[in-house]
């Protein structure tokens, strides 16, 4: 990744993080937190990695992701309004009666959606079962799943863990957002999952930790996780990402309680100051006298 | 004026009056904590707070576990987790053990609001019934609440406990008397019988009654609390108007109107019968509560307009030949 690269990349990181903020703004409350720890991520997978075509949202030979921590929804949405798998002002329309736009990933509602989340633990299990599928059809491409360090209390995240180590899914890439907490405090105080590469590692996984929000040190490890799919050498991989809970956010970012927030229009703008973007979406409304 | 209570503040503090009192209560949760509210709980008394983290199967188990041990445990989940993510261990390990488990089970129906459909729990109250012997009881105001959270932890046995978390409006008086299995009749009326569960359903149907007392319709109010053992003595002897409208924050399958037509099929034929609830073929959805309640046909007037059909149609079947009544069902 050349230095132009990855000024693009930040540039478009900022920029999501401002739409995700405009969004849930608008609405006045949600997960703001674990939405800005992954946006580093969606980006970086949206804009270099994936193969996706907005214009078909259901191409079957596109790369997946699943959502696991479905929470997170409105970050991704962000991502794929500003791709153009919708219009850029259903972000308004986020959790409102009707909307394509729900809390937690909904495959049957959004387009760009690949699976249907926000039971914690659930989308690691159905991510090897579609990295299974494509290797059962030979399909080439990858199965991306983002998985949160809370969830990772949940036993089915270990299943699917043994699962896919036993059937050698080297089509499944997953990242776990360990960005140390969860609703109830910081995940060393509420369950301790200590040392948890050694962990995966020792479930069979290929499994490193870096930077989540060092666009370098992602893309290096996603570039060696992919490696695994080499013939002889295949695992499944996971890469535990060290992020901060609220990144990027200024009146959220780092805070024990920014699991879920409320905050409206003035702290939105004061925000996007500080990121240094302009708001996209409400100035619109403003305009409108909404 | 009527008063309202944050319900979970009136289920934490309750609790600690317990534990005050002598009862060997340990609360369970899986990072839920903020959300059922028992904070002030967990720092009266550290010791007997347990969080398991995001781990519902372990939450029950645990709680299990806790009991055969002597403890009176109360788990607390959102209830789409408490029923659909814990149900075997819950069935088995607590259940069919014999156990003395308290499961709260919180967010019932439309009030999971803006967490949207995959919380959402319609069928919460179904799976429950399900299972022999369980007690299921969903409290309509913070007295209620109080009392049979009092009476869980002082009767051995598995409960579910159906908590909405939002303020309520009290209903009862501080001292009223509340029985295992007993429903309360709110308002009597000769025409037509409403028969509602939770907080959100029994303030719905009370402003039904107004509006039916509007227009010559009287209406008797029966606040349910308990799904199981189902209140069948005072149901029946309510039913002799001969139209009864069940009114459930959850879907019409298997809950308190599947209840309520298992009671009527056998033992009051010929009673004229309208669920409001959610339809058989829905799924959640996301939204405000209020928006909700109308997009699935909770409200007052829906369960009026039922109410009204029913009584309409009764009156014509008695002058009209047998067997030509319009279907009830008004969804
Ligand atoms: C099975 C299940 N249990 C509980 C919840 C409620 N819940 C939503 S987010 C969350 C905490 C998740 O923590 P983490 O995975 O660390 O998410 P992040 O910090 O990335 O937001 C919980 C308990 C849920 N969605 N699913
Ligand atoms: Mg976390």
């Amino acid at each position: 990744m050349n230095l132009s690269e990855r000024s693009a990349l930040e540039r478009k990181a900022r920029e999501i993080r401002g739409l995700t903020i405009e969004e849930i703004g608008y609405l006045g409350v949600g997960h703001i937190g674990g939405a800005m720890s992954i946006v580093d991520l969606l980006v970086l997978l949206y804009h270099r990695h994936m193969r996706i075509d907005p214009a078909n949202p259901a191409w079957s030979d596109r790369d997946r992701l699943v959502l696991s921590k479905g929470h997170a929804g409105p970050a991704l949405y962000a991502v794929l309004a500003d791709k153009g798998f919708f219009p850029i002002d259903w972000l308004l329309t986020l959790n409102r009666g009707g909307t394509s736009l729900p809390s937690h990933c909904d495959r049957t509602k959004t387009p760009g959606v690949d699976m249907t989340t926000g039971s914690l633990g659930q989308g690691l299990s159905t991510a090897a079962g579609l990295a299974l599928a494509r290797a059962m059809d030979g399909l080439p491409g990858f199965v991306y799943c983002i998985i949160g360090d809370g969830e990772s209390n949940e036993g089915q995240i270990w299943e699917a863990a043994m699962f896919a180590a036993h059937r050698r899914l080297s089509n499944l890439i997953v990242f776990a957002d360990w960005n140390g907490m969860q609703i109830d405090g910081y995940t060393r105080e509420v369950i301790d999952m200590d040392d948890i590469t050694a962990k995966w590692t020792s479930f069979g996984w290929h499994a490193c930790m870096v930077d989540g929000h060092d666009f370098e040190a992602m893309d290096a490890a996603i570039q060696e996780a992919r490696e695994r799919a080499t013939p002889g050498r295949e695992k499944p991989s996971i890469i535990i990402l060290k992020t901060i809970k609220g990144k990027g956010c200024s009146f959220c970012e780092g805070q024990v309680s920014n699991h879920n927030m409320t905050y409206g229009i003035e702290q939105t703008m004061q925000a996007l100051q500080a990121l240094g973007v302009s708001p996209r979406l409400i100035p619109e409304l403003l305009a409108q006298g909404r | 004026m009527t008063t309202s209570r944050e319900m979970r503040a009136v289920y934490a503090e309750t609790l600690v009056r317990l534990v005050e009192s002598g009862r060997d209560i340990v609360i369970l949760e899986a990072d839920l904590m903020k959300a059922t509210g028992t904070g002030p709980f967990a720092q009266r008394f550290p010791s007997r707070a347990v969080n398991v983290g995001v781990a519902e199967a372990n939450l029950v188990g645990v709680a299990a576990g806790l009991s055969a041990g002597g403890k009176i445990p109360f788990a607390a989940t959102f209830a789409c987790f408490a029923s659909r993510r814990a149900y075997d261990q819950f069935f088995l390990a607590a259940n069919y053990a014999q156990l003395n488990v308290k499961l709260v089970g919180t967010d019932p129906g439309v009030t999971a609001a803006f967490n949207g459909g995959t919380h959402m729990p319609f069928e919460d109250l179904a799976l429950m019934r399900a299972i022999p012997r369980l007690t299921i009881a969903e409290p309509s105001d913070p007295v209620s609440l109080a009392a049979l959270t009092a009476l869980a932890a002082d009767t051995y046995g598995c409960w579910y406990l159906r908590l909405q978390r939002k303020p309520a409006p009290v209903l009862y008086e501080e001292h009223e008397q509340f029985t295992i299995g007993r429903a309360k009749v709110l308002r009597t009326g000769s025409r037509v019988t409403l028969v509602a569960l939770g907080a959100l359903m029994v303030r719905e149907a009370l402003a039904a009654a107004d509006m039916l007392a509007l227009e010559g319709i009287p209406a008797t109010v029966i606040d349910a609390l308990w799904l199981s053992p189902l209140d069948e003595q005072t149901l029946l002897s309510h039913m002799q108007c001969g139209c009864v409208v069940t009114c459930e924050n959850h879907r019409i399958v298997g809950g308190l109107g599947s209840a309520v037509a298992e009671l009527i099929a056998e033992k009051a034929p010929g009673t004229r019968l309208a669920r409001i609830g959610v339809a058989a073929d829905r799924f959640g959805e996301v939204g405000t509560q209020d928006w909700l309640a109308e997009h699935f046909g909770l409200t007052a007037p829906h369960i009026a307009a039922a109410a009204r059909a029913l009584v309409n149609g009764s009156e014509q079947a008695q002058t009209e030949p047998a067997g030509t009544g319009t279907d009830s069902r008004y969804h």
